[in-house]
């Protein structure tokens, strides 16, 4: 039996954008904004690679989102997975995200899911854990390295001040990280076959928000900043004792 | 009712972040209304345990139950769960931490509640429930309304500072039924640097870049770290070559923390290594290009060479 895969990605603003948003605050400001899959997403998506091409797996690629995300998702492809859903709503709560994955889930039983530890708009790290416990399957995250050996999953996590491996039979619902894997470029090959392979649109299930953001908000500015001769360097640590009380 | 707070053991202690947790949870019950209730599970003495009462727990549960020793995020989330039924309580507070990520998840799943990760301020109840948030890896904020039942805040690092009282909790044994499904991950190693100020948990940072030059030369980050009783972290490329554990590596695709002083050496201070650490309250940087762009968020800077500047720092350290 070959293993089936679902990697679930988002579409995110590429790690160098400076955030903006219009309409009063309430919307991101997407104009001139590249949007990538999300880099954690990306180390999913390649582990998954790498598995397919060791065991022969499927992999399909799983997006909460509208229709402008479908740019990652053909990248998606073109790295080599086989095919893509898209559910088609705004992602904008992690308990909502988590409902549309998990009933797609439910349709198909999967053997591994796999995820970003987090996302990196919201940075919820949220969504793996919730799908889970909607499927009654353990979740684990942040995952460095992963093997699979028959039914088994071999996983090594961070955990605070190091890391712990683990095992546990699959299913499983993982939140990656690196060094699982080196992130993956399309080849021309790839982004031909992309084209042709096959992305459904679904509509979601059920449509309550836990969770809505009512408006947004910049950073204010940090001060300018106080520059101290490097020959003078003592009087930085007089500064932070006296000045910015913080040691 | 009450709010239940999840409060965190690092070798039996509570960990000071958890401590904010319980005074930020205590402040909530205030503003509701109701009382605050913490809890805790894993080994820890009774002194210990009431110890919560100083940050404005009004009463402790406490799960002993040695198959909760390890941190297990799946069985611990079931124990709180059980708990916010027990004291019927509809807000529950974490603080952010790689156990409570686990458990907050999973929480939000049993319970169908609502979620904020990233809180970094005490909630607006003027019109419904609004907490602010951290998002964008600290490049923006977000104002989100909870609407459902319950809802689980989980707090970032520095969101509020514990006044102490010298009141002591009332500590009660607390047993609810564990799931078999929670304990089928098995555990075959843990590597723990132990007696190390965890980085999440540090109140001083002192971080080094490339512009070290190779992992020999850490020496003079880890002297400056301990004069200051300072945790030490790094940047991406420095973990990628394997100079530093991975578990040092802050950043967009690193840990995300919010000390009181981060002191960056030799970091050319690239957007993504900023989004981790833009949120510390007072940012020093050390590098010998004035052009860095890391001069730009810094408070205050040194245009220097790390090889001069870090000793003259530790020994100034040692002289305060
Ligand atoms: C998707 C993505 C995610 C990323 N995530 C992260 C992340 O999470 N964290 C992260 O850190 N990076 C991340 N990066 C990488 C980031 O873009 C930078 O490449 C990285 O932060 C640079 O590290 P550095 O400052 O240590 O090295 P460099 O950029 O090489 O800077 C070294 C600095 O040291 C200075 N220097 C050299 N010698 C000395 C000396 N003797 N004394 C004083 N100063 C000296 C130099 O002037 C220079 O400014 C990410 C990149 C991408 C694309
Ligand atoms: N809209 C979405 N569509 C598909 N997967 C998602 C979506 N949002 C989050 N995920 C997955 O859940 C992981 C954790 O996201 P988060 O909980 O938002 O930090 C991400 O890395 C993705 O793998």
């Amino acid at each position: 039996m070959r293993m089936k895969i679902l990697v679930c990605v988002t579409s995110v603003p590429d790690t160098t954008t400076k955030i903006t948003f219009t309409d009063n605050n309430t919307k991101l400001n997407k104009a001139g904004v590249t949007f990538i899959t999300g880099p954690y997403d990306d180390y999913a998506l390649a582990r998954a690679v790498e598995l397919k091409e060791k065991t022969g797996a499927t992999i399909t690629v799983l997006n909460v989102g509208e229709s402008d995300t479908e740019p990652v998702i053909r990248k998606c492809l073109a790295i080599g997975a086989d095919d893509a859903i898209r559910v088609n709503a705004e992602p904008t709560d992690a308990y909502f995200v988590a409902e549309q994955i998990a009933a797609i889930a439910k349709e198909n039983n999967y053997d591994l899911i796999l995820m970003g530890r987090e996302s990196i708009d919201y940075n919820g790290g949220q969504v793996h854990g919730i799908v889970g416990e909607m499927l009654g399957m353990p979740s684990i995250s942040p995952v460095m390295l992963l093997d699979i050996d028959g039914d088994t999953a071999k996983i090594t996590r961070e955990i605070e001040g190091g890391k712990e491996s683990l095992e546990a039979k699959l299913p499983l619902v993982l939140g990656c990280q690196e060094p699982i894997a080196e992130w993956k470029i399309p080849n021309m090959r790839g982004i031909m076959t992309a084209r042709t392979k096959p992305l459904k649109v679904v509509e979601p299930t059920g449509t309550d928000k836990l969770t809505t953001v009512g408006s947004y908000e910049l950073p204010a500015p940090r001060g300018a900043v106080k520059m101290i001769k490097a020959d003078e360097a003592e009087m930085l640590i007089q500064l932070l004792h006296t000045e910015a009380k913080v040691i | 009712m009450s709010v239940l707070i999840f409060a965190e053991l690092d070798e039996g202690k509570i960990k000071k972040s958890s401590q904010e947790a319980i005074f930020y949870g205590a402040k909530v019950a205030q503003m509701t209304g109701t009382s605050a209730t913490a809890i805790i599970i894993g080994q820890a003495d009774d002194t210990e345990l009431a110890s919560a009462g100083r940050f404005g727990a009004a009463k402790v549960l406490h799960s002993s139950d040695p198959k909760l020793n390890e941190a297990n995020g799946m069985a611990y989330a079931t124990v709180v769960a059980a708990a916010a039924q027990q004291e019927g309580s509809n807000i529950i507070v974490l603080a952010k931490s790689s156990l409570a990520d686990a458990m907050t998840a999973r929480l939000a799943g049993k319970l169908r509640a609502g979620l904020a990760a990233n809180v970094i301020e005490l909630p607006d109840l003027s019109n419904g429930f609004r907490v602010k948030s951290s998002i964008y890896t600290g490049k923006a904020f977000a104002y989100n309304d909870l609407k459902a039942d319950i809802k689980i805040l989980a707090i970032k690092k520095n969101t509020i500072t514990p006044e102490e009282t010298d009141a002591t909790a009332p500590v009660e044994a607390f047993t609810p039924a564990l799931n078999d499904s929670d304990f089928v991950i098995s555990v075959k190693n843990t590597e723990k640097s132990s007696g190390d100020i965890l980085l999440p948990e540090a109140d001083l940072v002192v971080s080094a870049g490339r512009g070290l030059k190779g992992p020999e030369n850490w020496g003079i980050v880890e002297d400056l770290a301990q004069a200051l009783h300072a945790a030490t972290a790094c940047s991406k490329p420095v973990s990628d070559l394997d100079w530093r554990p991975h578990s040092e590596h802050v950043g967009q695709t690193g840990l995300k923390i919010s000390p009181n002083l981060y002191i960056a050496c030799g970091i050319s201070g690239a957007i993504q290594h900023l989004a981790g650490v833009n949120s510390s309250k007072v940012i020093v940087v050390i590098n010998r290009d004035p052009e860095a762009p890391f001069f730009k968020s810094a408070d205050y800077g040194i245009v220097g060479d790390v090889f001069d500047v870090l000793p003259r720092l530790t020994k100034a350290v040692k002289a305060l």
